[in-house]
């Protein structure tokens, strides 16, 4: 029937397994860099005309560095972030995570790269509205295949880290915007993974609650060395970075390291305002 | 978080679990999909409908069958009841049809709803098949229950109408099991026989639009945001 057609299960399996097989080692090398990305472009195509939405970036990212993007909207920062997501192609140049070419892996590598070794946080949150709490950190683990009570106790553990356990049964419509958040970042840690990758993660919040999200973030990064990857332009993110990296037209305008980062950050906000630009401002 | 384990791979995750993530889960897939389907009970029972007018519809010719075959009218005047046959039997045809067409438009639009939660997905881990497989599962599920519903209601309804026209008693007569005592099909052999076909038919249905949503890169169904 249909069905049966649409998923030759044992070809699955074996794709999948060949996935494993292939990843598991090379992500098993450790390298100092977890992401590193070499003259990356990307045009899109809107309509007919072309957008330049990245014009060569090359960086290196350390394992358990908590980094921020930051740049004006529609500098290429989105779409930074989704390369090194492997949610999107680059144009011309590579992406590298744990030194695996991203453009090598085909659908099935990259399903198990991104379950296993990047968590994502979006701006609204994106939980899958007709699941708990719980039920929403667990679904990572779902696609990895962690067996069912080992699911529930990492999941509730995770709830209990973000300070969420006793709304374990609550659904996303019944959780404000903060604990939403708070949810997908358990979830973003359901597989350990090594990277978590959050793309304006306080933009849908108001600022105390935006800096509890923040704190926590740093809070996971120094406990479990998990590289932090925040596409961003609130300016509290910058207290907690290790580097700070200024896209501007698609190519890296400057990265400033954490000892530089007080000062130069408060020109940053005064250049912005002489430019006429604002940026937001806590 | 303290995990006991054995060999430890750079994730945290042992050869066996690795193994274990082999095995897609199907009933992961379908406590999903229930869940979609009981959630959104209107939008789920409107596309139902149309699955449960053509089986219904289906089922009550069928019936209408053994009535004719039961009160002896079919073999009076075989060649009249041979054309009433062809008329239906295009009718049908004509209803599973527009039936297809309105399961389909109706699992489009939930692929359009649901984009960013297939984006999310795909973010998480999760293959195209398993986006195939849930819309899969809800098309059978919307269709199973349409299709008994239908059925029944089909069946009792000619059933019903036969009686009062020919009396209770051309019930005693119908051939309630899978085959009559001729060899024909008999009651149950139709029911079940269109209970499958409006389930097949969805199933069928769904599989453009199920393409459609795990064709969707993960990217592009979450930038939909506007």
């Amino acid at each position: 029937m249909a069905m049966e057609q649409m998923m030759p299960s044992g070809e699955m399996q074996e794709r999948m397994q060949e996935a494993a097989k292939k990843l598991e080692p090379m992500m098993e090398q450790v390298s100092e860099f977890v992401v590193r990305t070499r003259d990356v472009h990307k045009i899109y195509l809107m309509g007919k005309v072309e957008v330049h939405a990245l014009r060569g970036v090359t960086l290196d990212i350390k394992r358990g560095e908590y980094i921020s993007i930051m740049g004006p909207s529609g500098s290429g920062k989105s779409t930074l972030f989704n390369m090194i997501g492997g949610l999107d192609k680059p144009t011309a140049g590579s992406v590298y995570i744990n030194e695996v070419d991203l453009a090598q892996l085909d659908a099935y590598e990259l399903a198990w790269l991104r379950c296993r070794t990047i968590g994502y946080i979006f701006q609204t949150f994106n939980l899958i509205p007709v699941m708990t709490a719980l039920e929403n950190v667990t679904l990572p683990m779902i696609f990895a295949g962690v067996p069912e009570d080992e699911r529930r106790d990492r999941g509730m553990e995770l709830l209990r880290r973000v300070g969420l356990a006793e709304r374990w049964n609550h659904k996303p419509f019944e959780l404000s915007g903060g604990q939403q958040q708070r949810v997908a970042i358990a979830r973003a840690l359901a597989n350990d993974p090594a990277i978590i990758l959050a793309d304006e993660p306080t933009g849908n919040l108001d600022l105390k609650t935006g800096k509890e999200i923040i704190e926590l973030l740093k809070e996971l990064n120094q406990e479990k060395g998990v590289t932090i990857i925040s596409a961003t332009h609130d300016l509290k993110m910058i207290d907690v970075s290790d580097r700070v990296i200024w896209i501007r037209d698609g190519q890296i305008a400057r990265i400033e390291d954490r000892s530089k980062i007080r000062v130069e950050a408060a020109l940053e906000v005064e250049e912005a305002l002489m430019e006429g630009e604002l940026p937001d401002i806590p | 978080m303290t995990r006991a384990r054995g060999s430890m791979t750079a994730f945290g995750l042992t050869r066996e679990e690795i193994r274990r993530q082999i095995q897609l889960p199907w009933s992961e897939a379908f406590r999903i999909s229930w869940r979609y389907v009981t959630i959104r009970l209107g939008r789920s029972l409107v596309t139902a409908s149309t699955i449960f007018l053509s089986v219904a519809f289906l089922m009550a010719v069928c019936t209408m069958i053994l009535a004719a075959k039961a009160t002896g009218h079919a073999e009076e005047d075989p060649q009249a009841f041979a054309a009433t046959l062809a008329r239906y039997k295009w009718s049908v045809i004509l209803g599973f049809m527009i039936c297809s067409t309105g399961i389909v438009s109706a699992l489009l639009m939930s692929v359009t709803e649901r984009f960013r939660e297939i984006g999310t997905m795909k973010c998480l881990g999760a293959l195209d098949n398993f986006i195939v497989r849930m819309f899969l599962i809800e098309a059978s599920l919307m269709g199973l229950f349409g299709s008994l519903a239908g059925a029944i209601v089909g069946a009792l309804i000619m059933l019903v109408w036969a009686g009062i026209r020919e009396g209770f008693s051309l019930w005693a007569k119908i051939p309630w099991g899978v085959k009559s005592a001729t060899g024909d099909w008999g009651f149950l052999g139709y029911f079940i026989a269109s209970v499958l076909a409006g389930v097949i038919l969805s199933i069928v249905s769904a599989i453009i639009p199920a393409n459609r949503a795990a064709k969707l890169q993960a990217a592009d169904a979450l930038r939909t945001e506007i």
